[in-house]
């Protein structure tokens, strides 16, 4: 919090210190104003630069058929036309693959939190031998290029027929569920005082009965976080659908929009508005969770 | 309540049979993972050692060859292709990535009006589904009507083909990347920015450093740990991460020259069906990885700065 300052000696006093503290302080205020301005104007164009995708997308959305295609390109499209997002979604069977993305997602999300927590509060909160080596066994699959395990899932999976089922898709994620959100929740639970345990076990608790009614209600920011990271990383998934699920009654959003793309090449109005659908979801839960965005990806920094 | 009993119940406890009962519940609190781990990583890993020493069309039973695939990849010119690409594009990506990260957390980090908007912004393009952004990059490369040439000839620029130029390829994935991948680095060294006691820039004020000085005797040491967090998971995340961006717009092409690593595993695999080569090529890719974890922690010690007791 307050680290000493060192360079100043004893004898100087507080006083002396204060005082050239303060002047100091002055001094950057003063000197910041004009760098702020510059900063205001170099990230108001950056931030434009980042933007323009978004809007081009939007603005390619809205155009008729056959507009999307002048040159040089118009920004604001006369007239808008927001059918194309109706077309776009009943020109392929977007709300089956909806309905399966969901499946997945929310399975997937809600199994693997339950689950990660466990393991997270079992790394953080009990003493047994072998814990840390196995966390950091853990820890070290995150280094695993997940298609080394790719290959082989999917020979095995074939050969006890998970192949079109969505449990590819759930089942190693309900296992222990993904490696960081074991890793968050361990953090997370780490900053928990341990005489909230040490006075349950007195009052005979089990591990399990700790974990469920004292650590899991404690949590709820982290398992927020935990939630939200899962269901943006199901929802976008792409190569394992890709590999796991052939059947078409069975695709998710990620592949029926790619599959827009070959049946639609030339459309781009309906690719771009079936693309915004598909963005919209992520962009309602980035702006409803936003701390929780931040919140997560800080605590995964914090082991620096 | 609770608390009061607490002291005498813990020291009345026996050490041993507490710690065996301890062995059991932590155990079974990590089974979940334990059982992941044998099922999904550790033996689908030896799975596909085992598969790397065969050849196995799918078609008939595989047949042991031994180290066959390893020396078939050795003489694979594709292979090579493979890594130049692959090394090209993370090499590029990942520094460029973490400098435009740090500049712009360095920015943010400053008492701006309006900085969470700035802040929004820039993160927002790392949460996309891969699969929407990488069609809409690709509308915005196409060399037709795409933004990207339309932008060329306001300036009055000719227009490029971008993504379907050979020699182009790369750096317009890498171009893309931009877009999605600073998000993730930036808000980490935000937080780690944060952590950086402000007594030590008013002590640097004091002796009249200057902002520069302040900069690199200061912000660089205290972020060296976050930057090297940021690299190994940059480089880690840049040998996968970019399968469904090539995917969806060049499909490696053209002429295989943004054809990477993953994808040509990926294309092995599940498209030539040659499953033993597929899996020698994937265990290749994991060295490589690991080797380069191993050669980043090692030169780690040459420039990461660890503050002695310090608590985070």
């Amino acid at each position: 919090m307050s680290a000493n300052v060192e360079p100043v000696s004893a004898e100087t006093g507080t006083l002396t210190l204060d005082r050239s503290v303060a002047q100091a302080h002055v001094a950057v205020g003063e000197r910041r104003r004009p760098m702020h301005i510059m900063l205001h104007v170099v990230f108001v164009i950056v931030c434009l630069v980042y933007l323009l995708p978004f809007a081009w997308m939007l603005s390619t959305s809205l155009k008729l058929d056959g507009r999307e295609i002048a040159m040089p390109p118009e920004w604001i499209p006369n007239p808008a036309v927001w059918s194309n997002y109706y077309r776009a979604m009943t020109g392929l069977p977007m709300f089956l693959y909806l309905q399966n993305t969901l499946t997945i997602t929310i399975t997937a999300t809600a199994l693997g939190v339950f689950t990660a927590s466990l393991t997270g509060f079992g790394f953080a909160r009990l003493r047994f031998p072998g814990r840390d080596v196995l966390f950091s066994l853990c820890l070290a699959t995150l280094m695993l290029p997940g298609i080394v395990t790719l290959i082989p899932e999917f020979l095995i999976y074939r050969q006890i027929g998970w192949i079109n089922t969505f449990l590819p898709l759930i089942e190693p994620w309900t296992l222990g569920g993904h490696v960081l959100r074991i890793f968050l929740f361990r953090q997370y639970a780490m900053t928990i005082p341990q005489d909230y345990d040490e006075a349950a076990r007195v009052d005979g608790a089990s591990a399990l009965r700790i974990w469920w009614s004292i650590i899991l209600p404690l949590s709820r920011p982290v398992l927020a976080t935990m939630a939200i990271l899962a269901f943006i990383y199901h929802w976008n998934d792409f190569l394992r659908p890709l590999v796991f699920l052939q059947d078409k009654d069975l695709r998710t959003l990620a592949i029926g929009l790619r599959l827009f793309r070959s049946e639609y090449l030339v459309q781009w109005n309906l690719l771009m508005a079936a693309s915004a659908l598909m963005l919209l979801p992520i962009l309602a839960l980035f702006f409803a969770a936003q701390r929780y965005f931040v919140q997560g990806i800080v605590m995964t920094g914090i082991k620096g | 309540m609770a608390t009061t009993v607490r002291t005498a119940g813990a020291l009345a406890r026996p050490g041993r049979r507490f710690l065996s009962q301890q062995t059991l519940e932590g155990y079974a609190c990590i089974l979940p993972w334990l059982l992941g781990f044998a099922c999904f990583v550790a033996g689908p890993m030896v799975a596909a050692l085992l598969i790397s020493l065969t050849d196995w069309s799918m078609l008939e039973p595989p047949i042991w060859i031994g180290l066959d695939n390893y020396q078939r990849m050795l003489k694979d010119p594709l292979f090579y292709t493979v890594l130049v690409n692959t090394a090209y594009i993370s090499f590029l990506a990942v520094p460029l990535h973490l400098i435009v990260a740090l500049g712009i957390a360095l920015g943010l980090n400053e008492k701006l009006t309006g900085v969470n908007i700035y802040r929004t912004i820039f993160y927002l393009p790392s949460q996309m589904p891969i699969v929407a952004s990488a069609l809409l990059w690709l509308w915005v490369f196409n060399p037709d009507f795409g933004l990207a040439n339309a932008l060329l000839n306001v300036l009055n620029l000719p227009p490029l083909r971008w993504l379907f130029d050979p020699t182009l390829s790369k750096p317009s994935i890498v171009l893309i990347t931009m877009w999605g991948g600073i998000g993730t680095p930036m808000i980490i060294f935000l937080a780690g920015l944060q952590g950086v006691p402000e007594s030590l820039y008013e002590a640097a004020n004091i002796d009249g450093a200057g902002s520069f000085a302040r900069f690199r005797h200061i912000t660089l040491p205290m972020l060296s740990p976050i930057i090297f967090f940021n690299l190994i998971i940059g480089v880690i995340a840049s040998f996968q991460a970019y399968f469904t961006l090539v995917f969806i717009t060049t499909q490696g092409g053209p002429a295989n020259t943004s054809l990477i690593f993953i994808l040509y595993i990926y294309f092995k695999a599940f498209r030539d069906f040659d499953m033993g080569y597929a899996a020698a090529l994937a265990w290749t890719l994991f060295l490589i990885v690991l080797a380069l974890t191993g050669i980043n922690f090692l030169l780690a010690r040459f420039w990461v700065h660890y503050e002695g007791g310090e608590r985070t």
